[in-house]
C-alpha cells in the first residue's frame, strides 16, 4: 500500500488540477488508501510542526511565520491559501514530497481551522502551537463563542513543546491554566492600543461605556506591539524596544506580526541556531498581505483596497484602520456557508465613521441587511444592488478619479477578485 | 437624541422630542449581548425618535442601582456563562421586574433571558438554574443545537423573521401563548412547532438577526404599548420601513 500511495495521490493531485479542480480530492485519496502518510511524512521534519489556529488572521499570520523562519535559512513546508483542512494539508504534502514520499524541509508552518485541527493534532501531535483569538464570527458552526475556546485548548492540550498565546484574549490566555508540561509564551500589545482591540467582551452595549474592573494582572510577554505608526510598529523583545517599517496595514495584522515574531522566536531559538534579529525583522517589514486581506490594487490609476470583514471586532478595526476620509466606499456581504449565515453581528459594528462621506455602493446577498443597518446608524447610503458584479461595475464607474475602498466579506470578496482579475492585476496564489 | 451628523441625510421623519419621553433600559448588555442585542436597543432608540418621541437608554448591569421610570425592558441572549454571571443580581430584581411585568410595560427578551424569565433552565448534566418565573415556561438543555435562519407566522405581527442558535429548549405552560408557528426553522423545542412567547405586553423569542431591524411590527408595538401606558396615547411618526421590507424578502428568501 504504502509503496504506490503516494504515486497514486500525486497522479490523482496533477488530473484533479488538469481539470481545475479543488485541493481535496488528493488528499482524501491518500487520507483513505494510506492513512499514515501524513504523520509519518511529517514526523521526518528536524524541527517539527507548528500549527497556527485561531478565529482570524490565521492566513496572514502563517504567511509571516514562513517568511520569518525562511529569512532565518530554514526551508518550510505550509499549506497554501485555503487549504486550512486535515485534507488540505495532505495534498500540499502530495504536492512537495518527491516520488518516495520524503518531504525535504525542516519544519511545517500549517494553518488550521479550529474544528479541523483538533483532529489533525490527534494524529500530528505538533511541537508548537499558535492561538491567536476567538472572535465572535462562525457562531453558526461552533454555537457559542466558549465552544470554539475548547477546540484551541485541545490543540494547546496535544502541543509538545511551545505554545504561543494571545495576552490579550482572555478566553485564549486562560488555556495556560489548562496546560502542564508545555512551554507557555505570549504576544502582548501595549495598554494603549487595548481601545483598538475591543474583544468580545468589550463589546457591548453602546460606545464609550466603562471597561468592568477588577481585570486579572497580566502575565509578562515574550514580544509586546507597543505602538502603530502609519507604516511603521515598534515591538519590544528581550527588554528593547525597536521600530520596523511594515509593508502590512491594519493594526490587527500588526499584531498578529507579533504572534509570528513570538514563534519565530521560539523555532529558531530554540537548539543550537539563535533567531537573527536584524534579518528576522528585515523579513517581517517585507512581509505583504496575504490574499484578499488589506491587498491594495490598483484600478483606472487609482488604488483599489480589498478590507476582508469576518465578525464585529474585524469590522470595527478594518473601519478605524482605514480612514474612510478622501476614499469612495463599498460594502459586500454575503451570508454564505464560509462566510457564516448569521447576520446579527453587523449590528455590533459601528459605523458613525462613514457618516462623513456616506457608503457609495452595497451589495452582495445581504446588502439590503447592511443597507438597514446603516439607516439606522444614520450614514448615507448610494446604491443597493445584491448582485456584485452590477454593483462593482457601478462603484469602479462612478467613482473613477478616487481611491476605493471595499468592505467585505469572505465569499463577497472571493467573487470580487474574480470580477477585478478581469480589469487589473490581481495576485494569484497557487 | 444624537446631533443630526453633518453629511448624512436624515432617515425617517423625526420631530425628536415633542411627544415626550420614553426610557429604555437594557438588561445585562455586558454579559447578555452574543447576538446583536445592541441592535434591537438602537431601533427603539431611533424608531422612539422617528414617531416623535424622545429616546433614553439606559444600561443595567450587574450591581447597579435600578433605574425609575422604566417605559421599555430589553433582555439579550448570552453564553451559559454569562447567564451564571447575572444569575444572583436577576433574582434580586425580579421584584422590580414582577411589578412592572404585572403593570402592563412593554419588554422585549431574547433567548438566554427569554429562558431565565421563566421558570428554570433545568442544564443537560441536571443542574437547575432558576428562573425569575414570570413566564409560565420551562427550559431543558439538550445535546441538539438549533441554528439557522427562522420565519415565523404570527397573527400580531405578521411574519416574523430572524435567526436561532440555541442548545435549551423551551415549552409553555398553561399562562402564556405562543409568538407564533414556525414557518422555518425550529423555534422554542423540535416538537410543537411553537416559537417564543407573549404574556401581557412581553415579547420572548429565541430569534435574533437582530429581531426589531427586520420586524419593525414589533418594535413599534413597544414603542406604542409604552407611550399608551405613560401618557394614555400613542401619536405615530411615520418611519421609512423600505430597506426593511427588502432585507425581509431577501431574508424570507434565504435557506435555513
Amino acid at each position: 500500500m504504502l509503496y504506490f500511495s503516494v504515486p497514486l495521490g500525486k497522479l490523482v493531485r496533477r488530473v484533479s488540477r488538469l481539470r481545475g479542480g479543488g485541493s481535496a480530492l488528493p488528499g482524501l485519496v491518500v487520507e483513505k488508501i494510506d492513512p499514515g502518510f501524513m504523520q509519518r511524512t511529517l514526523a521526518t521534519l528536524p524541527h517539527g510542526v507548528a500549527v497556527v489556529s485561531g478565529t482570524n488572521g490565521k492566513t496572514t499570520t502563517t504567511k509571516m511565520v514562513v517568511e520569518l523562519l525562511e529569512s532565518q535559512g530554514l526551508k518550510v513546508f505550509t499549506n497554501r491559501t485555503g487549504s486550512n483542512f486535515t485534507r488540505g494539508v495532505a495534498a500540499a504534502l502530495l504536492g512537495e514530497v518527491d516520488w518516495r514520499g520524503r518531504l525535504s524541509a525542516d519544519v511545517a508552518v500549517l494553518e488550521l481551522d479550529e474544528a479541523h485541527a483538533v483532529h489533525f493534532v490527534n494524529s500530528v501531535p505538533p511541537r508548537y502551537s499558535l492561538l491567536l483569538n476567538v472572535l465572535r464570527d462562525q457562531l453558526d458552526r461552533f454555537g457559542e463563542i466558549d465552544n470554539t475556546a475548547q477546540l484551541l485548548q485541545q490543540i494547546a492540550a496535544k502541543t509538545t513543546g511551545t505554545v504561543v498565546l494571545n495576552r490579550e484574549d482572555p478566553r485564549v490566555a486562560r488555556i495556560a491554566d489548562t496546560l502542564a508540561g508545555q512551554e507557555v509564551r505570549y504576544f502582548g500589545l501595549d495598554d494603549s492600543l487595548l481601545s483598538t482591540f475591543p474583544n468580545d467582551d468589550d463589546m457591548r452595549a453602546a460606545p464609550g461605556s466603562p471597561v468592568p474592573a477588577n481585570l486579572p494582572e497580566k502575565p509578562p510577554a515574550d514580544v509586546v506591539l507597543r505602538r502603530v505608526g502609519p507604516d511603521t510598529a515598534d515591538f519590544e523583545y528581550d527588554g528593547v524596544t525597536v521600530t520596523t517599517a511594515m509593508k502590512l496595514r491594519g493594526v490587527y495584522n500588526i499584531f498578529n506580526a507579533a504572534a509570528a515574531l513570538t514563534l519565530a522566536r521560539s523555532i529558531c531559538g530554540g537548539g543550537a541556531a539563535t533567531a537573527d534579529h536584524a534579518t528576522l525583522l528585515t523579513a517581517l517589514s517585507q512581509v505583504a498581505p496575504a490574499f484578499g486581506r488589506g491587498e491594495s490594487l490598483t484600478v483606472d490609476g487609482q488604488p483599489l483596497d480589498l478590507v476582508l470583514v469576518k465578525n464585529p471586532s474585524g469590522f470595527r478595526l478594518g473601519l478605524k484602520s482605514f480612514p474612510a476620509s478622501g476614499y469612495a466606499t463599498m460594502i459586500a456581504i454575503n451570508d454564505n456557508y464560509a462566510d457564516g449565515r448569521d447576520m446579527s453581528w453587523l449590528w455590533d459594528v459601528e459605523f458613525d465613521s462613514l457618516r462623513s462621506g456616506g457608503v457609495d455602493q452595497l451589495t452582495g446577498s445581504r446588502a439590503y441587511d447592511m443597507a438597514l443597518r446603516l439607516q439606522y446608524d444614520e450614514v448615507r447610503i448610494g446604491a443597493v444592488q445584491p448582485d456584485i458584479t452590477t454593483a462593482l461595475a457601478a462603484f469602479i464607474r462612478e467613482s473613477k478619479a478616487k481611491p476605493k475602498r471595499i468592505f467585505c466579506t469572505y465569499t463577497a470578496m472571493l467573487a470580487i477578485r474574480r470580477e477585478l482579475s478581469k480589469i487589473t492585476t490581481v495576485e494569484v496564489v497557487s | 437624541m444624537t446631533a443630526e451628523p453633518t453629511g448624512a441625510e436624515p432617515t425617517g421623519t423625526e420631530t425628536t422630542g415633542s411627544k415626550g419621553t420614553i426610557r429604555v433600559v437594557q438588561l445585562y448588555p455586558r454579559d447578555m449581548n452574543i447576538y446583536g442585542d445592541w441592535g434591537n436597543a438602537l431601533v427603539l432608540k431611533r424608531r422612539i425618535g422617528w414617531h416623535g418621541y424622545t429616546p433614553e437608554l439606559l444600561e443595567y448591569n450587574v450591581g447597579d442601582e435600578f433605574p425609575a421610570d422604566v417605559d421599555i425592558i430589553l433582555g439579550g441572549g448570552g453564553q451559559d456563562s454569562g447567564q451564571l454571571v447575572i444569575q444572583d443580581d436577576l433574582h434580586s430584581r425580579a421584584g422590580n421586574l414582577t411589578e412592572l411585568a404585572e403593570d402592563g410595560a412593554p419588554m422585549l427578551v431574547i433567548c438566554g433571558l427569554y429562558q431565565l424569565f421563566g421558570r428554570f433552565f433545568k442544564t443537560r448534566t441536571g443542574s437547575v438554574i432558576p428562573g425569575i418565573g414570570i413566564l409560565d415556561v420551562e427550559t431543558h438543555g439538550t445535546d441538539e443545537r438549533l441554528i439557522g435562519n427562522v420565519k415565523v407566522a404570527t397573527a400580531e405581527f405578521g411574519e416574523v423573521l430572524g435567526y436561532e442558535n440555541h442548545s435549551g429548549q423551551t415549552t409553555l405552560g398553561s399562562g402564556v401563548r405562543p409568538l407564533g408557528t414556525v414557518a422555518k426553522g425550529t423555534g422554542n423545542n423540535s416538537s410543537d412547532g411553537h416559537e417564543g412567547a407573549r404574556f401581557r405586553n412581553i415579547v420572548a423569542s429565541y430569534l435574533h438577526g437582530s429581531l426589531l431591524p427586520k420586524n419593525p411590527a414589533i418594535a413599534d408595538f413597544l414603542i406604542r404599548t409604552a407611550a399608551e401606558r405613560k401618557y394614555g396615547t400613542f401619536v405615530p411618526g411615520t418611519p421609512d420601513d423600505h430597506y426593511a421590507a427588502l432585507a425581509r424578502e431577501h431574508a424570507a428568501r434565504r435557506p435555513r
